[in-house]
């Protein structure tokens, strides 16, 4: 593996009219880490992965993924770079008028690399390790329960072997138990595929089990991106209120003060 | 860093039969891609029962295991050295592909039975779905006869703006043109016969009877029938149409009365204007092409083409505007949420909508027929 980071973000300023949601924001990830960005409502972090995706160009600064601009040379080559990470939507995002093997298989099919029967093969290798039973193939994305949503969006966002795992909100919406199983299925991701993960979060559960490395966004910029024991002892009022509370007590001790 | 010379996935081989094979590189979905052919030629005429060495693959992932695992006939092979972590990748794909994905059921003859079964049952819901929305607005008229202090009086007046106002500009551009061609078209065949001045009582009433309310009404349809479902169907979609049962709003009351209103309101509006301007494009045609002066256009007009023909016209505007508006809420109600759906629904939405204000034309046509007809 190389040594260039994963993502870096130099100088990001974004405005939304009159409003300055970032201004000078400096972030370098290394790469397989598991970096949570945390950060209050409106304090712009589904922004800043946006920004990272490429949906979004800051006002100015830029946008480094491994170790080159986002949006250096070509469109060929744009699309490869883009083809490196994937993507976990909040609502997952599934297209609708596809069913889960045809959504999770879409991006292989673009690719138009692998052959058809290799393609169904992966996708069951896909469903699989998400834990989705193979009965669940032809099924609509209407016909399917939040968590499952979440599993099937995450398979296809893995469909091609991405070293780099983006997750908008990863447990939002999903009852206590399938969060945590959701938790579980990223981390041994995570081991086994030595991804780059970033995540979005409020959920102090999912972000003490799953980081490696918070990043925290309060007054435009990332005040402090450190592990979770060295984030605690930051002295900004949102980090006190964010882990000071009842329930980042609980979480934490929940996970025995990781 | 590693240099490019090592990453791209090679199978090297030596000629001796019992030499193993050697598998070099990345043999990852990225690396494989630009060499996909060599390689597929590479593994389909590699041996199975010979020696396989993937000691030197740097990396591995699951579509490098797949097209090895399907070059393998789906086993192992006999002689496989390979990296621990490698091999739990390959028995991953060998473990994770036993049972096969279920495919869809092929299309036969039984479908086409289901299908048409389907499609009699769904024109029978989708009636009695128009007349159950038919008969809420009814019980909704009642109510605000009781209440009238809840007449959704902005909203009809917003929908107006956006219905009737905004349509103005592109209905008087293809009234004028539609005006002008057609009093080009009829003048060749008029002065063939020196009938000239009869070119009046065409377009008289052509326009105002006929053409006029029909071109206005397929206008609104593709403008704003399309636009009242797809509102609706979002509405649907992000569960705002929930939110406002929820709070106990009827969403037949603000949603739908509203834009029925509206649209009754600004139909017949809209049609004088665009008749009015038709004509305009017509006499302007008339003038040019035959010297037949505004003053004369004018002034016959009104003895040629007696009032009824404006009345039958505004009449026609009132009903199709209803009409409209009433198809576009039934099918934007009906979206369920999927993109599919949306579309599927919106098409129809307009699709029906000029069908059912041709039928209805039809209707008015026969009903019609002696009263302002000059004779």
């Amino acid at each position: 593996m190389t040594d260039t980071a994963a993502i870096e973000l130099k100088g990001i300023s974004t405005r939304f009219g009159t409003n300055l949601v970032h201004e000078g924001l400096e972030l370098t990830i290394a790469r397989q880490e598991m970096v949570s960005l945390v950060g209050g409502s409106g304090s712009g972090k589904t922004t800043l992965l946006r920004h990272i995706i490429g949906l979004t160009r800051p006002a100015a600064g830029r946008v480094m993924l491994f170790g080159e601009p986002l949006s250096q040379g070509d469109s060929r080559t744009q699309r490869e770079r883009r083809r490196r990470f994937g993507v976990l939507f909040q609502q997952g995002a599934l297209f609708s008028a596809l069913n889960v093997e045809q959504n999770i298989g879409f991006p292989l099919r673009e690719l138009d690399i692998a052959t058809e029967v290799e393609i169904r093969d992966l996708i069951a290798q896909k469903m699989a390790m998400v834990e989705l039973e193979p009965r669940h193939a032809l099924l609509m994305p209407a016909e399917l329960s939040g968590g499952m949503i979440k599993r099937v969006a995450l398979a296809r966002a893995l469909v091609l072997e991405p070293e780099l795992l983006l997750l908008d909100e990863p447990t939002a919406g999903l009852d206590p138990e399938r969060s945590a199983g959701f938790i579980h299925l990223i981390r041994s991701l995570h081991e086994r595929l030595h991804l780059t993960v970033v995540l979005v979060t409020h959920d102090i559960d999912t972000l003490v089990a799953l980081s490696t490395k918070i990043a925290v966004l309060a007054d435009r910029r990332i005040v402090s991106y450190a592990d979770l024991t060295d984030t605690l002892k930051v002295d900004h009022p949102f980090v006190q209120r964010f882990f000071g509370g009842e329930q980042g007590r609980r979480a934490m001790a929940r996970h025995g003060g990781s | 860093m590693q240099s490019q010379g090592e990453a791209i996935p090679r199978i090297q081989t030596d000629d001796a039969p019992d030499a193993a094979l050697r598998l070099t590189g990345e043999w990852t979905l990225r690396s494989l891609g630009p060499h996909i052919r060599h390689i597929r030629r590479g593994l389909s005429a590699a041996d199975v029962s010979r020696a396989w060495a993937l000691d030197d693959v740097t990396t591995l992932d699951s579509f490098g295991a797949t097209m090895l695992w399907r070059a393998w006939g789906r086993r192992w092979p006999a002689r496989l050295s390979v990296r621990p972590e490698h091999r739990a990748i390959i028995d991953e794909i060998a473990r994770s592909t036993t049972a096969p994905l279920p495919t869809p059921a092929r299309y036969g003859f039984a479908d086409v039975l289901v299908g048409i079964g389907r499609a009699v049952f769904g024109f029978g819901n989708h009636s009695l779905d128009f007349v159950r929305l038919i008969g809420q607005l009814c019980i909704d008229l009642l109510y605000l006869a009781r209440y009238p202090r809840e007449w959704p009086l902005r909203e009809v007046s917003a929908n107006v703006f956006k219905v009737g106002v905004k349509a103005m500009p592109v209905a008087a551009l293809v009234g004028f043109l539609i005006g002008v061609v057609l009093s080009y078209l009829s003048a060749l065949q008029l002065q063939a016969f020196g009938a000239d001045i009869f070119i009046v009582n065409i377009l008289g009433l052509g326009i105002i009877r006929e053409l006029g309310p029909v071109l206005v009404s397929i206008l609104v349809a593709g403008r704003s029938g399309s636009a009242m479902t797809a509102q609706l169907g979002v509405m649907r979609v992000t569960e705002e149409i929930d939110a406002l049962a929820a709070m106990g709003i009827s969403r037949s009351l603000r949603l739908v009365l509203p834009k029925v209103i509206a649209l009754s309101l600004a139909m017949p509006l809209l049609v004088l204007w665009t008749s009015g301007i038709a004509l305009f494009g017509g006499m302007l045609s008339a003038w040019v092409q035959m010297d037949l002066s505004p003053g004369f256009f004018i002034e016959t007009l009104p003895t040629v083409v007696p009032i009824a023909n404006l009345y039958i016209g505004l009449a026609k505007g009132l009903v199709f505007g209803f009409l409209i508006a009433l198809v576009a809420c039934h099918f934007g109600l009906r979206v369920k949420p999927n993109t599919e759906s949306l579309s599927t629904n919106t098409t129809a939405s307009v699709v029906s909508s000029i069908t059912i204000v041709i039928l209805v034309d039809a209707v008015f046509a026969i009903a019609t027929r002696s009263i302002g007809v000059p004779l």
